[in-house]
């Protein structure tokens, strides 16, 4: 070993070649890793861009406050049943409304500024007060601690998300020059210069947006800026408020006409959250409401309840079946060429796309037999044939691993053929059976494109009650909320994905579970 | 009265009635036997429990069958004695309106009675309701009397001599390959309403226009040339294979010959993890953060090409929505079909090759290109085939991100559209069956359907074959 063997293989040429093929060798093993790292860092970058998302809608901005549920408004000719409260949504409306105008007196001086006001609540936000005073019509004649959701632009700036602000402590404002009214002049000292260095910054060579500045419960926009002097405009509280409290600058880059709420709006959304009045709270209503055509009442409970009656019609179809056609093809068929096309149809049904599933669907459900369009029971069918073969592929395997000496053990003593799969193979290879069942709804859960082939896209807002109502399911509710334009969808698409995932992986950690539990090696 | 009948919840009442003719055949054939084998002192060939699973069977067995066709016919057939007796005004109407009409009647009178101002409609919903009554009544009674005639027929043959329990065993597995032969009933009833709904379309447009013409525009002209949308399929399935082939063919070239068992544990199930996403999550990835990448990078490339004095305007259409951000996306979602397929093919490459290779002196990258890969390829080519039908097949991933235009064109940033989307965006919303627009998604569905096929059967014989070959 010590000395080198004396041979002429080994030339400096074959040692160089042989370098060569190592480094190939290296060079294709790093190809390898590559990939990997290629396919796992997209599913990351998949993860975080959703969960970042759906994070944002996690919570959701309410505006909060004790309000006085007068008789006169609430029930107008005294009627106090509930159908007769739920649908005089304007008396509510009208109740939040005056504590908002009771908020900023400024509001009522013109009617663009009323209008602009009453955009900060929903009309149709005062929907689940307006029930839960129906369901307890004594709450009428007291004050009551009510929380609404805030529009959801609203709700978007005051989470950082559009239009985007840069806050810039400001200080003391120094001196206040009140000249005319609602106008007047501060000269601070450090705090405007690092205002006006932060704007340029971010306003370089595109359009101004504004500056606010805001201090207590008073929100002043700056119309002109230098580094030691400011003229404000006031746009809700007053001069005062703003001299006695620590000012902050909210620099806006996006100029006013370019974004869905105006400076106005943003002031009192500043004051708003300032005075306590608007409250971040867990966004409950995601799963509690219905969908709607506004993101900041829209919630998944109905798709939620019809993804969980179609799950039923299909578990129902194609687990039953599946598991029989198994049974038969492994345990009883005789090989022919019958059970051989069997065979191969099921193989080929497998990998035949979803699509395909829903023209079936469409023509033969829903025009020869005349089933109802966007029913869960016509959904719940599509998926049990679309799953089937999945079903029992995995049940097959299933059977095929309990060794035959079970099956020849029971036969040896007397047990029909019958008898010996019924009472003694199926029991061992259920838990496999139940894996690939599950495995199954898994796929059935998620599918989406031959649910919108049967109708089942439409707007469902009342959750349904039974499999032949019309209903819509969760992943298709993420398709149309992810169509939707506005910029508030996209976190509450995120949401639904996050719900949609969660049950995904649930029912994957149930069969893992299985499968740890009840694994055989035989 | 036949109109409170026509509101009879028919699932629960079928339910309760199948459940009972279960539970009471059952009943009678075993009390009949063991009476006898408490009165006869012979042995019974059956225990009793089969002398009452066979009376079950022939009481369930009719019940069931009827019950079957009720639940599938019924509707159908109300309908038609309906319009029959509607009033010639109606027959005037276009077929569409006719079936909306239709339809409004059935869902109104499935929930309550109609109470609005229109006299015609209520009269038409009252006698739907009589007639869906009476069809109810009737098959109720039809049932519960076929059941009865079939317990009775069951009970006569309980003696000791008789085989209950072949007979049971012979209609269960009877039944199991009826369960069995609904896979082929799928597959006939998929291929039937293709061939059906696409005659009919090709009655209207000639197929050589279908399949030569290179105009689409369903929606709005009636322009039906399939070829932009055979293209734009092929386009992105092209750069979805170029994303998954070498990816999971490199992953499962890793993985079942470099990584360590640890690494193999880990892994391969996260790469699984990417097969069991819904493709409306894709989706959404692909519209929220690939499509503005794709398109930012195109509008960089545009600038930079006029920075540098090569093009004089914009070259790549930068649209929102791009054939590359759904190709890419779809590549990423099929990364796990090439590698998992891949690595079970690789694996099953006999030991005795590998070790044949490394004793001749080979590296193991030299093993794997000249020996294992080309022992493997039959198995890596049917991997391949079946992710490409895999992408042709897809449908939400191009829905969202890959648009709506027809048209053909190689940058890979403007949108395309492809049969999927087509076929979706003319099914969704208002549908009427008759009109070529509707149609016309069958025939686009027939050439999915038959595309798909050719690469599933190729593949999955070449799967068997490879197989055969090492087992």
């Amino acid at each position: 070993m010590s000395k080198m063997p004396d041979s002429s293989l080994i030339t400096p040429k074959a040692l160089k070649h042989l370098k060569k093929r190592r480094a190939a060798d290296a060079r294709f093993r790093l190809y390898g890793i590559a990939a990997i790292v290629f396919a796992l860092s997209a599913l990351t970058l998949l993860v975080i861009a959703i969960g970042t998302r759906a994070y944002s809608a996690t919570t959701q901005y309410v505006f909060q406050a004790e309000i006085m549920l007068d008789a006169d408004l609430v029930a107008p000719e005294g009627e106090t049943s509930e159908a007769e409260i739920t649908r005089n949504i304007e008396g509510f409306y009208t109740l939040v409304r005056d504590k908002l105008f009771a908020e900023f007196p400024e509001a009522s001086q013109s009617q663009a500024a009323r209008q602009d006001l009453s955009e900060l609540v929903n009309r149709l936000a005062v929907l689940s007060l307006a029930r839960r005073v129906a369901d307890n019509p004594s709450l009428i004649g007291k004050s009551l601690e009510v929380r609404v959701p805030l529009s959801d632009d609203l709700d978007l700036y005051l989470k950082g998300g559009s239009p985007k602000d840069v806050t810039v402590r400001v200080g003391s404002a120094g001196t206040i020059e009140t000249d005319v009214e609602g106008k007047a002049r501060i000269s601070s000292t450090s705090g405007l210069s690092k205002v006006t260095s932060t704007r340029s910054l971010l306003e370089e060579g595109k359009a101004m947006g504004s500056v606010l500045l805001a201090g207590g419960k008073a929100v002043a926009r700056i119309d002109s800026l230098s580094p030691d002097a400011a003229e404000l405009t006031l746009l809700t509280g007053t001069f005062e408020q703003l001299a006695n409290a620590p000012l902050v600058a909210h620099i806006i880059p996006l100029p006013e006409a370019e974004r869905p709420i105006s400076d106005q709006q943003i002031a009192w959304a500043i004051a708003l959250k300032q005075a306590g009045n608007a409250r971040q709270v867990l966004h409950t209503s995601l799963v509690t409401h219905t969908d709607s055509t506004y993101p900041e009442l829209a919630g998944t409970l109905a798709a939620i309840v019809g993804s969980l009656l179609t799950m039923m019609v299909t578990a129902c179809v194609a687990i039953p079946m599946g598991i029989f056609a198994a049974v038969y093809l492994e345990e009883f068929a005789p090989r022919n060429r019958l059970t051989n096309l069997i065979e191969v149809n099921i193989n080929n049904l497998a990998a035949v796309p979803s699509i395909v599933f829903g023209l079936l669907g469409a023509s033969l459900l829903l025009g020869t037999f005349a089933l109802p369009r966007s029913a869960p029971i016509v959904g719940g069918l599509v998926l049990a044939l679309l799953i089937l073969p999945v079903v029992i592929i995995a049940s097959r395997a299933s059977l095929r691993s309990v060794p035959p000496s079970i099956r020849s053990g029971a036969l040896a003593v007397g047990a029909s053929r019958m008898q010996a799969v019924f009472h003694h193979v199926l029991p061992l290879a259920a838990p496999g059976m139940f894996t690939g069942a599950i495995l199954g709804m898994a796929r059935a859960l998620g599918e989406t494109a031959p649910l919108l082939l049967i109708g089942m896209v439409a707007f469902v807002a009342e959750v349904p009650n039974s499999a032949t109502d019309e209903a819509t399911a969760l992943p298709v509710l993420i398709y149309s909320w992810a169509s939707n334009a506005e910029r508030a969808w996209e976190p509450m698409t995120a949401a639904a994905i996050v719900i949609l995932l969660s049950l995904l992986v649930i029912m994957n950690v149930v069969v893992v579970f299985l499968r740890r539990r009840f694994e055989r090696r035989w | 009265m036949l109109q409170q009948l026509g509101q009879l919840p028919m699932g629960w009442l079928l339910t309760a009635l199948l459940l009972f003719v279960m539970t009471a055949g059952f009943s009678i054939g075993r009390i009949r036997a063991e009476r006898y084998s408490l009165s006869s002192s012979g042995k019974f060939h059956s225990r009793p429990n089969y002398h009452g699973y066979y009376v079950a069977m022939w009481g369930l067995a009719p019940a069931l069958i009827l019950a079957l066709a009720y639940l599938l016919l019924a509707e159908p057939i109300a309908r038609e004695l309906l319009t029959r007796e509607l009033p010639a005004a109606f027959h005037k109407l276009p077929k569409a309106e006719l079936v909306s009409y239709l339809d409004a009647v059935s869902a109104v009178s499935a929930h309550r009675t109609y109470d609005g101002s229109d006299r015609v409609f209520t009269a038409v919903t009252h006698r739907y309701l009589e007639l869906s009554g009476s069809l109810k009544i009737t098959t109720l009674a039809t049932i519960l009397l076929s059941a009865v005639l079939g317990v009775m027929f069951a009970r006569s043959h309980v003696s000791p001599d008789f085989r209950a329990r072949q007979q049971v065993e012979s209609g269960a597995e009877l039944f199991l390959f009826l369960c069995a032969a609904i896979a082929i009933a799928t597959t006939v009833g998929i291929v039937a309403s293709l061939f059906y709904e696409s005659i009919r379309f090709f009655s209207q447009v000639p197929v050589t226009d279908f399949l030569f013409g290179t105009r689409w525009n369903a929606q709005t002209n009636a322009e039906f040339g399939a070829v932009p949308l055979f293209f734009g399929t092929f386009m992105i399935a092209l750069i979805a294979m170029f994303v998954a082939a070498p990816v999971g063919l490199f992953a499962a070239i890793y993985l079942s010959e470099y990584a360590s068992r640890k690494t193999r544990s880990y892994v391969k199930p996260l790469l699984e993890v990417l097969a069991g996403i819904p493709t409306v999550v894709y989706g959404f990835f692909a519209l929220l953060v690939v499509a503005p990448g794709v398109r930012s990078i195109a509008l960089w490339i545009n600038a930079t090409l006029i920075d540098i004095g090569l093009a004089n305007g914009p070259v790549l259409a930068a649209q929102p929505t791009s054939a590359l951000a759904a190709g890419l996306v779809m590549g990423i979602m099929v990364i796990p079909f090439v590698s998992s397929l891949s690595d079970d093919v690789i694996n099953a490459v006999p030991q005795t090759l590998r070790d044949a290779a490394f004793a001749m002196g080979a590296t193991k990258s030299e093993t794997i290109k000249q020996v294992i890969l080309p022992a493997a390829l039959p198995g890596i080519v049917a991997s391949l085939l079946l992710a490409v039908s895999r992408a042709i097949g897809e449908t939400m991933i191009v829905v969202m991100a890959a648009g709506q235009r027809a048209r053909i064109s190689l940058d890979p940033s403007t949108d395309l559209t492809t049969i999927t989307v087509q076929i979706v965006a003319l099914l969704t919303g208002e549908t009427e069956f008759d009109s070529p627009k509707t149609l016309s998604a069958f025939a686009l569905g027939l050439v999915l359907f038959l595309v798909t096929l050719c690469f599933n059967l190729i593949a999955l014989r070449v799967v068997q074959r490879y197989r055969e070959k090492y087992e």
